[in-house]
């Protein structure tokens, strides 16, 4: 790998063999570490990749700063605190993780540049990171490139599969079919209205929102509306609420808007305890600052919740609250951002190698049974099997699961149908 | 002001100034000589991806510190010279064999999540190299010439045309945020792999392109400066200081800061597309309102009077934005915000004006007396 990158790698590449040389002496005085000694570094990197006998790198990219890190810092916490016990466990291949973290800042280039000096500077075994779809798409053609690995945590609009990317999140189809079909029976929907940002997410949800609606549902949609990223003026869309009085509000909007929507909701005087209103993009992270008093009664279809019952959530959360402190809410990224680190972890150890290539090829069909949201499994496609939970959302900022898909279910990045 | 310095030369008129060419002979060897020997791959990468900010910067120094207007929205052109160049890229990456998968195979994968079936018309030109090059030169310009002729006819100057062109900085991003089946929308125009054929993402290309984009920038530099001594950078200045004279004297006032405006945005254009070239992507975040100002605050801290200032302070704004922010990923905003308040409290003209207060002088004097010594005086310049 180093021949083919040219002359100016070499000085950077020397400084670190003579520094890892250095250490050779040092090596035979310290007592065995706390480390199982793992198989040879020659054995397991073959690629150049930032391995030692006692370490390997892997790269935190994420939004420290800017208007996502409100959302981004969740997803870091989870996955500082799999490394961590993952190291308390052994490390993986005998080697404990070191992270390097870098910042992102909320902006689309910074991450494809940052995402360029993790791979070609660190020579990082995998990333954790992007948030965004537009981050992700900035950040993807450096993955593949160099080829790198990426761990993707956010419920994204699919239509997308890469060799150099695990998403560790749902796909549109995985999260919005099944709670269409929960609506249409339990509340015996017939008409839809769509509100969403305008972006790629919330417009390839809506399409295949609308596709399963009338084409599968036999339903109909009755109004779609999309507003700029940011925007805070819902008056006009809640009056066409008003007017349509669709039986359910299928919403997409993120971020700040969600703010400024639900509390004009609220003031307008449409009661979520009467009036349907079904989300796929509000988490524990939103409802802290839209508050739960202005979005109790509305429904929020992910794939786990804070509230989870089960073994392995209550361990779970309470390792988060303990590493973060009390007040930290979880909301379904930052447990999906949680899964990369040990999926990453698994599919090393089944490909007995940290070369991308091989843990990308051993990563189909990965059996997580720890996962907090439940079993989890990677399909071939690079996505994860899934169930899909509906919940209700509480005055308290918690949410109320109140119905769960039987089995998990398929990942379906190119959907037929609902192209 | 330190106007007198920078313009007292101009009855002597030599092309440039002894300093001045000895500026320019040291600005190129760190870009063509220093930088690629020290540096590895990414790193002349990333400096490239700078030096395409300094286009920018050049253009406000004309038209900002020559000629007194204030623009809020070089972003715009910027933005308009990437895309423009990022369109034929896209084309040439979305070939059929390319985007198989998609419904409609041949257009680019943005369009095709759209529901847009068919290329619309005005990416057509597109597949051409040549009319996109023409494409990145005369668009920005028309689009500068318009502004600038509906705004200067009008006698809008000062506050009010920043304020102006800060406005259609975010009209031009909510316009392609919004339209995304035809702009890519907020994710921008990713994923741009070759130029005629020619795959512009491996190391090599990028060193290609690094030192196109460094001649590129000389011969803008170069252009500066000689527009810089004529006449019309003389009258630029005389605008800037006491409009109302220069206008009564006779000359058409409104026609000579519409050009300036527009050689600034033809300047930001060319950075646009080389910033594409190199970086392999554009998107709507170098168009709005924030990228615009940090563009000014990169010709602000290198001296917004002086041409290589404008090219150094941009390279000290980025080097620091990546040095603090791999440093401290979540504190470098602070040191950054540290910089520029620093850099306004104590040095209001910037580094070159830390050069022309403190190193000149000296250097003059010595090359007055023929030392061969300013080759080792100057790299402190530098810092």
């Amino acid at each position: 790998m180093a021949e083919s990158k040219g002359n100016g790698l070499q000085s950077a590449l020397r400084r670190r063999l003579l520094m890892g040389l250095a250490g050779v002496p040092a090596i035979a005085l310290m007592p065995r570490m706390a480390f199982a000694a793992g198989p040879a570094t020659a054995t397991v990197n073959t690629t150049g990749l930032a391995v030692t006998d006692t370490e390997v790198t892997v790269g935190i990219l994420h939004s420290a700063t800017g208007t996502m890190a409100i959302s981004e810092t969740g997803s870091i916490q989870a996955e500082k605190l799999a490394i961590a016990q993952i190291n308390e466990a052994g490390g993986v291949l005998g080697r404990k993780i070191k992270i390097i973290q870098e910042d992102g800042a909320s902006d689309w280039p910074t991450f494809a540049e940052k995402a360029k000096k993790l791979l070609v500077n660190d020579h990082c075994a995998a990333v954790m990171g992007c948030w965004t779809s537009a981050s992700r798409k900035a950040a993807l053609p450096v993955f593949e490139q160099y080829n790198g690995l990426l761990y993707y945590p956010t419920f994204y609009e699919g239509l997308e599969q890469s060799k150099n990317v695990i998403y560790t999140g749902q796909e549109a189809t995985q999260q919005i079919l099944e709670s269409l079909n929960w609506v249409a029976k339990e509340k015996g929907a017939k008409t839809y209205f769509f509100i969403g940002s305008d972006y790629i997410w919330p417009r390839t949800s809506n399409k295949i929102a609308r596709k399963h609606i009338e084409n599968v549902l036999k339903t109909k949609v009755v109004g779609e509306e999309y507003f700029p990223l940011g925007h805070t003026q819902f008056n006009s869309v809640i009056n066409k609420l008003k007017l349509t009085k669709p039986d359910v509000i299928f919403t997409d909007v993120v971020g700040g808007s969600n703010v400024a929507f639900y509390k004009q909701l609220k003031a307008a005087g449409i009661d979520l305890s009467k009036q349907t209103l079904l989300t796929i993009s509000v988490t524990e992270d939103e409802i802290d600052g839209i508050g739960g008093d202005n979005i109790a009664g509305a429904y929020s279809c992910m794939k786990y919740f804070q509230s989870l019952k089960n073994p392995n959530n209550e361990k779970f959360v309470a390792a988060f609250h303990k590493m973060w402190g009390e007040k930290t809410v979880i909301g379904d990224v930052t447990q999906a951002a949680y899964l990369g680190p040990f999926l990453w972890k698994m599919a090393v150890e089944k490909a007995g190698s940290f070369d991308v290539d091989k843990v990308a090829a051993a990563s189909a069909d990965i059996e997580f049974k720890e996962a907090p949201e439940g079993y989890v499994k990677i399909h071939p496609n690079h996505h994860l099997w899934s169930k899909t939970r509906v919940a209700k959302a509480l005055p308290n900022g918690q949410f109320e699961v109140v119905y769960e898909s039987k089995d998990l279910i398929e990942p379906n990045p190119f959907p037929k149908g609902y192209q | 002001m330190i106007s007198p310095k920078s313009t007292s030369t101009v009855h002597d008129n030599p092309f440039m100034k002894p300093m001045e060419w000895i500026s320019l002979a040291l600005l190129a060897a760190v870009i063509f000589l220093v930088l690629p020997m020290l540096l590895d791959a990414f790193r002349l990468n990333l400096v490239g991806k700078y030096l395409t900010y300094s286009f920018v910067a050049l253009g406000l120094v004309i038209c900002w510190g020559f000629g007194g207007i204030l623009s809020l929205g070089q972003g715009v052109f910027f933005g308009l010279g990437g895309y423009l160049m990022a369109m034929f890229l896209k084309l040439e990456a979305s070939s059929v064999e390319n985007t198989k998968i998609q419904s409609t195979p041949g257009i680019p994968d943005f369009m095709d999540w759209n529901q847009i079936t068919e290329l619309p018309w005005f990416w057509k030109p597109f597949t051409s190299l040549p009319f996109t090059i023409l494409a990145v030169i005369v668009v920005p310009a028309f689009f500068a010439f318009v502004i600038g002729s509906a705004m200067f006819r009008r006698r809008v100057g000062g506050t009010y045309f920043a304020i102006i062109t800060q406005a259609i900085a975010a009209i031009l991003t909510i316009l392609i945020v919004g339209q995304q089946g035809y702009t890519g929308g907020i994710n921008g125009i990713t994923d741009l792999r070759t130029l005629n054929g020619w795959d512009i993402r491996t190391d090599r290309a990028h060193n290609i392109l690094y030192f196109v984009n460094g001649g590129l920038l000389v011969a803008c530099i170069l252009f500066a400066q000689y527009v810089k001594r004529s006449k019309l950078g003389r009258i630029l200045v005389a605008m800037r200081d006491k409009e109302d004279r220069v206008r009564f004297s006779g000359y058409p006032v409104a026609s000579f800061k519409t050009f300036a405006f527009c050689l600034a945005a033809v300047f930001a254009a060319i950075g646009g597309a080389m910033f594409t070239l190199q970086v392999g992507f554009m998107s709507p975040s170098f168009v709005g309102i924030v990228p615009s100002i940090e563009m000014v605050i990169y010709a602000a801290v290198g001296g917004r009077l002086s041409l290589f200032g404008a090219v150094w302070g941009t390279l000290l704004v980025n080097w620091a934005k990546t040095t603090f922010s791999e440093s401290f990923p979540e504190l470098w905003l602070f040191g950054l915000g540290g910089l520029f308040i620093l850099v306004v409290l104590a040095f209001p003209n910037g580094l070159a004006g830390i050069y022309r207060t403190y190193v000149e002088p000296r250097l003059t004097r010595r090359v007055k007396a023929l030392e061969p010594a300013p080759a080792v005086a100057l790299p402190h310049a530098a810092e």
